[in-house]
């Protein structure tokens, strides 16, 4: 499952990051490592981007770069 | 007292360098600027990074019968300069060479704070971590060893509550031994794979060759291997003033 999936409310734990270079490098330095759970909080009203708590702190994210992180849901 | 170059930090819009200079680095929403304003209280001036429009605010203090010039960085996640704001802090920790840096943390979110930290301390070991938000952790039942912390990390640990004016007593007389070199930090370098560390034994004698033998070097190679193009950008702008040619010939 792909973090852009994880409706609102859920949980999950961070199983992969699927891309490279400095968009990987972003996610790495935001606290998205393996192994890290993560909420979806909120949406915005057209969908993109998504809120998500991250470590404890809310931190949103594009459609297009949350797909980028592979997830397992805990829910 | 500065023995450092002072000409980087001009090209920063800092002239008055005779004073001990201190960054103020963190992520955002540590209190950062809390901390900055009960250090430097009327005694600012906020302006903009010169050539940026990022706001830079830049202020004052006295301790012990010494002005310390603060510079409030922008608030960051990493120093890896994706963003004008990474780059600013980075080329001011790196090219700047302030006295010292202080790093603000949450307490409420320690471990995400300690990223930015680790990449800091990777520039310069003249790093004061500082815990801020110690009321609003204990509010949560949140307990730091901080002993502990700053034995590991090998940096001073300050613990504080900017809002109340807790820690900010032993922040100042930390930041005046680390200027005065009664306090001196030996962080554990961080040591990479070995087909990092091959290819950083590689480069270094070259980058040593033309920036001269310098503790930063490490880091240097590092961003390099990275393929870091901002950083080409800084030394040029920052250090030399031709092209580093044999350093593009080091960029792989």
């Amino acid at each position: 499952m792909l973090l852009s999936q994880l409706p609102v409310g859920k949980t999950g734990e961070v199983v992969a990051i699927t891309c490279s270079g400095l968009v990987r490098r972003r996610l790495l330095d935001l606290g998205l490592v393996p192994g890290t759970k993560i909420r979806t909080l909120r949406q915005s009203p057209g969908g993109d981007p998504l809120a998500f708590n991250i470590r404890g702190a809310v931190i949103a994210l594009r459609l297009d770069t949350a797909s980028h992180v592979k997830i397992r849901s805990l829910d | 007292m500065k023995g450092q170059p002072l000409q980087p930090l001009l090209r920063f819009g800092i002239e008055d360098a005779d004073s001990p200079v201190v960054a103020l680095a963190g992520n955002p929403n540590t209190g950062k600027t809390t901390i900055f304003n009960a250090l430097t209280g009327l005694n600012q001036h906020t302006g903009n990074w010169p050539g940026k429009t990022v706001v830079q605010a830049r202020g004052k203090y006295c301790y012990g019968g010494q002005e310390v010039i603060l510079v409030d960085l922008p608030g960051t996640y990493s120093l890896l300069a994706n963003s004008v704001e990474e780059q600013i802090a980075r080329d001011f920790i790196y090219f700047g060479r302030p006295d010292a840096t202080i790093v603000v943390a949450d307490a409420t979110c320690l471990e995400r704070n300690l990223n930015l930290l680790l990449q800091v301390v990777e520039i310069t070991p003249l790093v004061i971590l500082c815990i801020n938000l110690i009321d609003e952790a204990r509010r949560k039942l949140i307990k730091i060893d901080f002993a502990r912390l700053a034995e590991r990390l090998g940096i001073p640990v300050v613990p504080a509550s900017a809002r109340t004016g807790e820690g900010l007593e032993l922040l100042k007389k930390t930041v005046q031994d680390m200027i005065s070199g009664k306090l001196k930090p030996s962080p554990k370098p961080i040591i990479y794979d070995g087909e990092v560390e091959g290819a950083l034994h590689q480069i270094l004698p070259e980058i040593k060759g033309i920036l001269g033998d310098d503790a930063t070097s490490r880091w240097l190679a590092l961003r390099l291997l990275e393929g870091d193009e901002t950083v080409l950008e800084g030394i040029q702008h920052y250090l030399l003033t031709d092209p580093p040619a044999r350093l593009e010939e080091v960029f792989v």
